[in-house]
């Protein structure tokens, strides 16, 4: 049994030097050439400022922008470090709600945001994705009946024809892969920032 | 449910199916020493590797030998992470910052990550350096699941030697498997989840300004090389707290269909191996079959489930299923299927958050796990799982007919049936335990998320997904105190070794009994009888450790739900 000793030692440090530094680093190396906007996290630059990457949600609360799902993400609280507030499409601390089937929480939750969504547009089913937290918090996509059901709000706000934002909600929606694979979708960033191109000309 | 739903479900197991024979016969190849196409460029460097480390790759091990060595491998595995953990701050990679990781959670991550589990009570992009992540996690992201491979093949070849004392040479299987199999996928793979939008960089994390002019920091990293071993080895372990349902970690459907496949893709050419090594490959194909049962009745149960929604969805009248807790770009469909894979394989990532699935879409993974990962299962840990459970069924059957079982030409006797018991016997010593006491125990009590059945739900779920070293959760329980750490950290450690270990045993004993051919009154192991037979034992073993405690979870919080009851 002695002879397995070196063979524990001197393998496992060359499997992991092979395995836990040669090929994340050349992969990153070879990423980089061959897909740098990927690598770096797809951002989406505007006046050579960042704001924000076309994969991550943001938060949007003003009336003239499409709203993406409620989000779940936690912050440690600047008081207390050892407790945790709520923080929105927080990128740096990914989670979802964890709310189960039988939970009061959500019960309560879900009733208000339906109630407020009621009020807002009273001609519409309330869609489920818009009222429910994503499991990662920080879910780009709505689904094109969210992005629909916000038409109304975003239309007024910027004084533009509901068919217009109708037609770009209908433009920014993408569909399964193949026709088979994933959900209908909509980018709600890349739709509000074809938005502000549009108020800008 | 829906017909496009459907047919991504059946357009998964077929290439599953598809894949398993050419991966199957590569790996045969690999494991039998003899020439692939990556020779040419792999060769020298496993030449080196044996050269350096001394290791005679002629000489075989006897299976005590061939455990010995593994466990060794793991103790230096072990004070690898616990070593990059405790000392992150004073090493490079570190762009973020982040500070030394406490004693009981370190320890608890290396357990994790030795045993292939990847329990999570660390959240990555708030917890670890960019140094551990690669070094410490991802490098036993490919050793944890080679072991689980080498072990695999030396149970085979247990099956498949005659009058032998030797079971294979345990450092050239890790070697092997790592360079010639799980490596070059990886490269392969690596680049297209990037290609998918997926970041690979040693970068700082970004300061965007949103449209509205709020401050978000995106956190990057080197996400795309973890992630490839991550589910090929079915480890599982996330680059982000969210695992697979960050849109960084999983940017699109079809990143998302490819990781799927490639949970099962080993697990499944196993069989294949399996099947080839004893001569016949019929015999792997029914251990596929088996597998494939209970995956598609799982499947539905937990697709029906979570499209169906839940009582407080209905009284808002919102339609659509079960989406708290799932991305958009998934939906229901590929969020149940995953949901059902990762935890039929012992791999552990998640879509979407399993704490707030519907009570029965939920309890389908639970089921998964504590059935001990045997449906394609963890790379390697699978296929020596339901191994076990052949062994049991062909007991049984040879208690029907009265004459001494046999499978694959070997007697099975009481020494095999006797381990293969302990094998079993051991997982829902360590779950349900655990669980009793995490249900009194008031600290542990306090970390639950929901109230009610669901509550307990949470506890049974963290010490089945860690005993059955799965890794994923209800995410919703505190995982991080003293109690979970050191307990969890146990679950794992019985959950891997107390199943290795028996399984080596009859990987020995096997080995040295003599072959005989198939005689008339041989029970045929390629047939529906067969693949019936087992199914029913993996369910009634199954069904009676674990329902009880179901029961007391999952099922009665459907009832509570149906009667209007909230907690």
């Amino acid at each position: 049994m002695l002879r397995e000793i070196r063979p524990a030692i001197v393998l496992l440090l060359a499997l992991t030097a092979i395995t836990g530094l040669a090929y994340p680093l050349a992969m990153t190396g070879i990423a980089e050439a061959l897909f740098p906007a990927q690598a770096q996290g797809s951002l989406i630059e505007k006046d050579g400022k960042v704001v924000g990457s076309a994969l991550i949600g943001q938060e949007f609360k003003e009336d003239k922008y499409f709203h993406g799902r409620p989000s779940a993400t936690l912050a440690p609280d600047p008081n207390d470090s050892t407790k945790t507030v709520s923080a929105p499409y927080n990128a740096a601390n990914s989670g979802g709600s964890n709310l189960g089937p039988t939970s009061k929480a959500l019960a309560d939750r879900l009733k208000e945001d339906v109630d407020k969504l009621k009020a807002e547009n009273p001609n519409a089913a309330v869609p489920v994705d818009l009222v429910t937290t994503s499991g990662s918090g920080l879910d780009p996509d709505i689904s094109p009946e969210a992005a629909q059901f916000q038409v109304p709000r975003v239309a007024k706000a910027r004084n533009m024809p509901e068919d217009q934002v109708k037609q770009l909600v209908t433009s920014h929606t993408e569909g399964r892969l193949l026709g088979l694979l994933g959900e209908p979708r909509v980018n709600v960033l890349a739709l509000n920032l074809a938005l502000d191109r549009i108020a800008a000309k | 449910m829906t017909v496009i739903g459907w047919l991504q479900i059946i357009l998964y197991c077929a290439i599953v199916v598809a894949l398993a024979k050419p991966l199957g016969w590569y790996m045969t190849r690999v494991f039998n020493g003899e020439r692939t196409f990556l020779s040419p460029v792999l060769r020298p460097i496993e030449a080196g590797l044996y050269w350096i480390s001394g290791v005679d790759e002629k000489r075989e091990q006897h299976w005590l030998t061939y455990t010995v060595a593994m466990l060794l491998f793991h103790v230096g595995g072990f004070l690898i992470i616990y070593g990059l953990m405790r000392l992150q701050a004073l090493l490079p990679f570190n762009p973020a910052g982040q500070t030394a990781v406490a004693q009981d959670l370190s320890f608890n991550t290396a357990i994790s990550f030795i045993t292939n589990t990847n329990w999570q009570n660390y959240g990555g992009e708030s917890t670890v350096s960019y140094l551990v992540q690669m070094l410490g996690l991802t490098h036993q992201n490919f050793l944890s699941a080679a072991t689980g491979i080498a072990l695999a093949v030396a149970l085979i070849r247990g099956f498949s030697r005659a009058s032998m004392r030797t079971v294979g040479n345990f450092w050239v299987d890790v070697t092997r498997c790592t360079l010639y199999v799980l490596l070059p996928i990886c490269v392969v793979y690596a680049l297209f989840l990037v290609w998918q939008g997926m970041p690979q960089t040693l970068g700082d994390y970004v300061e965007a300004t949103t449209l509205e002019g709020a401050k978000q920091t995106i956190a990057v990293g080197p996400v795309a090389s973890q992630v490839a071993i991550k589910m090929l080895g079915t480890n599982g372990g996330g680059f982000f707290n969210a695992n697979a349902a960050h849109p960084f970690e999983n940017p699109t459907a079809l990143s998302n269909f490819v990781q799927m496949l490639s949970i099962f893709a080993i697990g499944a050419a196993l069989t294949n191996v399996f099947g080839r090594m004893v001569g016949n490959q019929r015999q792997g194909w029914a251990i596929l079959a088996v597998m494939g049962v209970l995956f598609v009745a799982g499947v539905a149960v937990t697709y029906w489930a979570e499209a169906n929604g839940t009582a407080t969805l209905h009284a808002l009248n919102l339609t659509g299923g079960n989406m708290e807790g799932k991305e958009v770009r998934f939906g229901i469909v590929a969020s149940s299927l995953f949901a059902v894979i990762t935890t039929a394989a012992s791999c552990g990532a998640v879509n979407a958050m399993h704490d707030s699935f519907t009570a029965l879409g939920g309890m389908i993974p639970l089921i998964n796990m504590q059935l001990g990962e045997i449906i394609i299962g963890g790379v390697g840990a699978g296929l020596y799982g339901m191994l076990l459970f052949v062994v049991i069924a062909i007991f049984v059957a040879g208690l029907m007919v009265g004459r001494t079982p046999e499978y694959v030409g070997k007697k099975i006797e009481a020494r095999e049936v006797k381990m293969a018991m302990l094998a079993i016997l051991v997982l829902p010593l360590m779950y349900l335990g655990w669980t009793a006491v995490g249900v009194v125990y008031p600290t542990a009590v306090a970390s639950m998320a929901n109230a009610g059945p669901h509550g307990f739900s949470e506890v049974l779920y963290a010490f089945t997904s860690q005993t059955a070293n799965n890794g994923s959760a209800f995410g919703g329980l505190t995982g991080n105190i003293l109690f979970y750490n050191l307990t969890g950290a146990s679950a794992m450690f019985v959950g891997r070794f107390f199943m290795i270990i028996p399984a080596m045993a009859i990987a020995g004993s096997l080995a040295g009994k003599k072959t005989h051919p198939p005689s008339a009154g041989t029970f045929p192991t390629t047939g529906g009888l067969f693949v019936g037979l087992v199914v029913g034992v993996i369910l009634i073993i199954g069904g009676l450790t674990f329902f009880p405690a179901l029961a007391l979870g999952p099922i009665v919080e459907h009832l509570a739900m149906n009667a209007g009851n909230v907690f």
